[in-house]
């Protein structure tokens, strides 16, 4: 009798199942039950418009500065244009209409790739960003040079968003020196006037007040757009010593009706990768969508947002985030409140704000700076991290340190050949102090090795 | 019976120290170690009484066992000669020859002047385990000039052995003829039975040191390397492993011998260094992100004296131990050890700093060091002996060349033997610049590793005749 029970409950159970996914394949949000499922989401791109010029951007938009690289006859390191003109066809196809480049990416060459793979499309279908990146360059011949350039290389005659790249750290002298001093911010209200710029903005990274100073601009310029670093973590979270709670940029730019264009959402890719116990919850919540999905579904839920730019290396990065952009659902205000207690469980982990963006490589003594904070932050999440010799399992955690970072990072690369020459500090948007950390992950490391901790 | 006794130690040791050499772990050696230390040669060099002791002891008893089970070079020979054996009609294939005295004691002589008068070049060259060591440790990491010795060493001892046997063992290995003054009155040898000898000459044909003659019914106990092939193949039983304490040698005395020509070994040292230039600030070269700076290898400074490792007492007392058998080369994790090209250390090693240095908390070479070149330490004495002392040039300091900050020679000092002080005494705020305090530097080079200036680092050690401890 029990038996009989329990097994029809079983089979209403089973049934209820079924006609529940049935039914979500029919509303277009169907669980991705393998990779290769990626192309199949039923969904549109959700667009967001431009009010100031009807452009409708798609909510992902494309990173260029995280391609592949491999190596050409010379030994050289080379952007595989073979992978990304795929990548950018399946972009295409899925309705990813924004792409975001720089004349620094990729050792110089991101703004080349994406002109190759893009102008096989009408240029129309697409929006280029790209920026300038007058880094160590500040003569206004040396900057327009840069500025020209930039059309060649995207093939190009317009730019449909322009930015000045990484402005806020150093405040308005730094602003002055690469824009105001060698008059090119007029040269650049001339070229928008005359429509090769359609809109201007500007990166930022840095501290409120510089925010709030750049913002003091905004009657002088009018800033058509502004990027920021946002996600769940820099919503309140930010390092206060180094960066600005998006939070507050937000509301900021919010007030005054500009478009946010969003960077570093998943910051680098670390909001892939999260500790055990926060991946624990989400996918306790939701066992079928990935980690990276709750990031980008946090950053896109904010109205303002015109896009969210993710720099896609593998094509399972990109069917994964099209799979969150297509039939987009915006969260509502409780999984905003469980994504703010998430960023509250990944803050007690002491990990290096480094986001990989390989601004201060290449490095003059050679080492590899990213990869260093890369494997020293995977070690952390993983916790992972040899404390003392009176922990359990320190020999385990000793060796499994010492042996995948020589692994990661080939020795002339590693921390101790770090001169402490100071010359990476300027070039990190996220300002840090990167040879204070690389030292004391040299001390770390070397303690490790000699078996003193 | 005897055979196979024996077959089964020599496949203990073979392997173990085979281990030993190519063990890509680092860790083997604690447990290996000691099949190194067995080795009769390192023994003498290094005055282990325990195994000199042992080792003529076992050869006065049972003949030299110790060239068919413990000496690898020798049963790396059988193993040659076992797989030439298997070919069709080839199972019998030496004959009996006589021995060639005027070569092999020109040789021992040569070798035991060598040994007093410390031309290790020499004894290093033709010593048997360290021949071996050396061809195991180019296969794991072929370095010039090891890798071409021992590539000889090894085609000809392959060949001589493919062909006849034990010939290298009977004529060349100075530690053969050297034990053979104690096999030919060994208590135990294998005695022929001439009541029972057919004449049939299998163990004859079957003796890879070529030292039975059965016409004589003779064995040269000089030259047998007791490996009981002859007693397990006979049909008749002739032939016994028995007591024969006091009985005189019989020495054969028959057909000629080919005998072997061992060929010239020349090398060529010649490499180009290209010395690259420090890249220049260019004004306005657009920043282009990611990517790595190209490492220039780093160039050797001539050193005053030569660095020996940690726990040897002098360079001398080094060098005239050393028996070259690259074993510490092949265990130094730090790549800190490198053979030698100099004639009159040729293959020995020598430590140098550009790919490494001699890490405090490493005491491997010590340990390992079958010859008491480099004499066991611990971690804690080994930071009080001082091999070398730092010296800097300034032209080549960052600092001073770049106009940048650095001090990575000091952060990496584990003496604290280096202060960094202003570049201009009279401006105390003046970037900071490397200066020796030569007391405390131990010469381990971890400041000319680390030193950020290439080819040439900015920073380098001198060795020190004499080894200092505090």
């Amino acid at each position: 009798m029990e038996k009989k029970d329990i097994s029809r409950r079983d089979f209403i159970k089973d049934v209820g199942l079924g006609s529940v996914a049935l039914g979500a394949v029919a509303a277009g949000c169907a669980p991705k039950s393998s990779k290769k499922a990626g192309g199949e989401q039923t969904g549109e791109m959700e667009k967001r418009l431009n009010p100031a010029t009807g452009d409708k951007v798609s909510l992902l938009g494309y990173g260029c500065m995280r391609w592949r690289m491999k190596r050409d006859e010379n030994g050289r390191q080379v952007i595989d244009q073979d992978n990304v003109n795929e990548l950018v066809d399946y972009a295409m196809a899925h309705g990813v209409n924004y792409y975001d480049t720089s004349p620094a990416y990729l050792q110089g060459q991101s703004e080349l790739a994406a002109g190759i793979a893009l102008s096989r499309y009408p240029r129309k279908d697409y929006y280029i960003a790209t920026k300038l990146s007058n880094f160590g360059v500040f003569s206004r011949q040396g900057t327009i040079d840069m500025y020209n350039r930039s059309f060649e290389q995207l093939r190009t005659d317009y730019f449909d968003y322009y930015l000045l790249h990484a402005i806020g750290r150093g405040g308005i002298p730094a602003f002055n020196e690469r824009y105001v001093d060698n008059d090119i911010m007029s040269f650049l209200l001339a070229e928008r006037e005359a429509g090769r710029i359609r809109q201007l903005g500007f990166s930022f990274h840095g501290m409120q007040n510089d925010f709030d100073d750049l913002m003091k601009l905004y009657d002088k310029y009018h800033w058509d757009f502004v990027q920021i670093e946002m996600n769940y973590m820099d919503w309140k979270h930010a390092d206060p010593r180094q960066n600005t709670n998006a939070a507050y940029l937000y509301e900021e730019l919010d007030k005054r009706d500009i478009p946010i264009t969003v960077m570093e959402p998943l910051l680098g890719g670390r909001l892939a990768r999260v500790p055990e116990n926060v991946a624990n919850l989400m996918k306790t919540r939701n066992p079928d969508v990935s980690v990276a999905s709750w990031a980008f579904r946090f950053v896109g839920s904010h109205p303002r947002v015109l896009t969210a730019l993710s720099g896609m290396t593998n094509m399972s990065d990109l069917e994964d985030n099209v799979k969150t952009f297509s039939g987009f659902k915006p969260m509502n205000e409780e999984e905003l409140e469980f994504m703010d207690q998430l960023a509250g469980l990944i803050a007690e982990y002491p990990m290096i704000n480094c986001n990989n963006c390989q601004y201060c490589m290449p490095c003059p003594y050679g080492v590899d700076i990213p990869g260093i904070f890369l494997h020293y932050n995977a070690i952390v999440t993983e916790g992972k991290m040899p404390i003392s010799q009176e922990q359990k399992e320190y020999r385990k955690l000793r060796k499994n340190y010492l042996v995948s970072y020589s692994k990661a990072i080939e020795s002339l690369r590693q921390a101790d050949h770090c001169a402490g020459c100071q010359q990476c500090i300027e070039h990190c948007p996220q300002s840090i102090d990167i040879p204070t950390e690389l030292h004391r992950i040299d001390a770390y490391v070397e303690k490790l090795k000699q078996n003193t901790l | 019976m005897l055979r196979k006794i024996r077959i089964i130690l020599a496949a203990v040791f073979f392997i173990a120290i085979t281990a030993l050499f190519l063990d890509p772990s680092g860790v083997l050696y604690q447990w290996l170690g000691w099949t190194a230390k067995a080795q009769f040669l390192p023994a003498i060099l290094s005055i282990n009484l325990l195994v000199i002791i042992l080792t003529v002891i076992v050869t006065l008893v049972l003949g030299r066992v110790y060239c068919s089970i413990i000496c690898p070079l020798g049963v790396f020979q059988d193993i040659v000669s076992n797989i030439s054996g298997r070919r069709k009609g080839k199972k019998n294939r030496f004959t009996s020859s006589k021995e060639v005295k005027w070569l092999r004691y020109t040789v021992w002589t040569l070798f035991f002047l060598a040994v007093v008068f410390g031309v290790q070049a020499f004894v290093a060259l033709i010593e048997p385990y360290s021949a071996f060591g050396r061809i195991l440790t180019s296969i794991k990491h072929p370095m010039l000039p090891t890798v071409i010795v021992a590539a000889v060493t090894l085609i000809v001892v392959a060949i001589l052995s493919w062909r006849n046997g034990r010939t290298y063992c009977n004529t060349f290995c100075p530690v053969g003829t050297l034990l053979s003054f104690f096999s030919r009155c060994a208590m135990f040898r294998p005695v022929i039975d001439t009541d029972k000898c057919k004449n049939c000459k299998v163990c004859e044909k079957r003796c890879k040191a070529s030292c039975i003659n059965i016409d004589s019914h003779k064995v040269d106990y000089s030259r047998c390397v007791a490996c009981f092939d002859c007693i397990d193949n006979c049909k008749f039983d002739a032939l016994h492993y028995k007591f024969a304490w006091g009985q005189k040698s019989k020495t054969a005395e028959s057909a000629p011998d080919s005998s072997a020509d061992t060929g010239r070994r020349a090398f060529l040292t010649g490499s180009a260094l290209a010395i690259g230039t420090a890249a220049l600030k260019a004004q306005e070269v657009p920043k282009r992100d990611g990517g790595f700076a190209e490492i220039l290898p780093k160039v050797s400074h001539d050193r005053t004296q030569p660095l020996t490792p940690f726990g040897s007492k002098s360079v001398k007392d080094f060098y005239s131990k050393c028996t070259a058998c690259q074993l510490c080369v092949s265990q130094c994790p730090n790549n800190v050890l490198k053979p030698s090209t100099d004639l009159m250390h040729f293959m020995q090693p020598y430590m140098t700093y550009e790919d490494g240095y001699c890490r405090p908390e490493c005491t491997i070479c010590s340990q390992v060091c079958p010859a008491g070149a480099i004499e066991p330490l611990t971690k804690e004495e080994k930071t009080s002996f001082h091999i070398g002392v730092a010296t800097v040039e300034r032209d080549l300091c960052i600092v001073q060349r770049d106009g940048v900050s650095c001090g990575n020679c000091a952060r990496h000092c584990p003496t604290a033997a280096i202060m960094m002080v202003p570049q201009h005494p009279d401006d105390p705020a003046s970037l900071l610049i490397p200066a020796i305090d030569e007391a405390r530097c131990i010469g381990c080079g971890a400041c000319e590793n680390l030193c950020p200036s290439r080819p040439l680092s900015a920073i380098h050690v001198n060795g020190l005749a004499a080894h200092v401890q505090d």
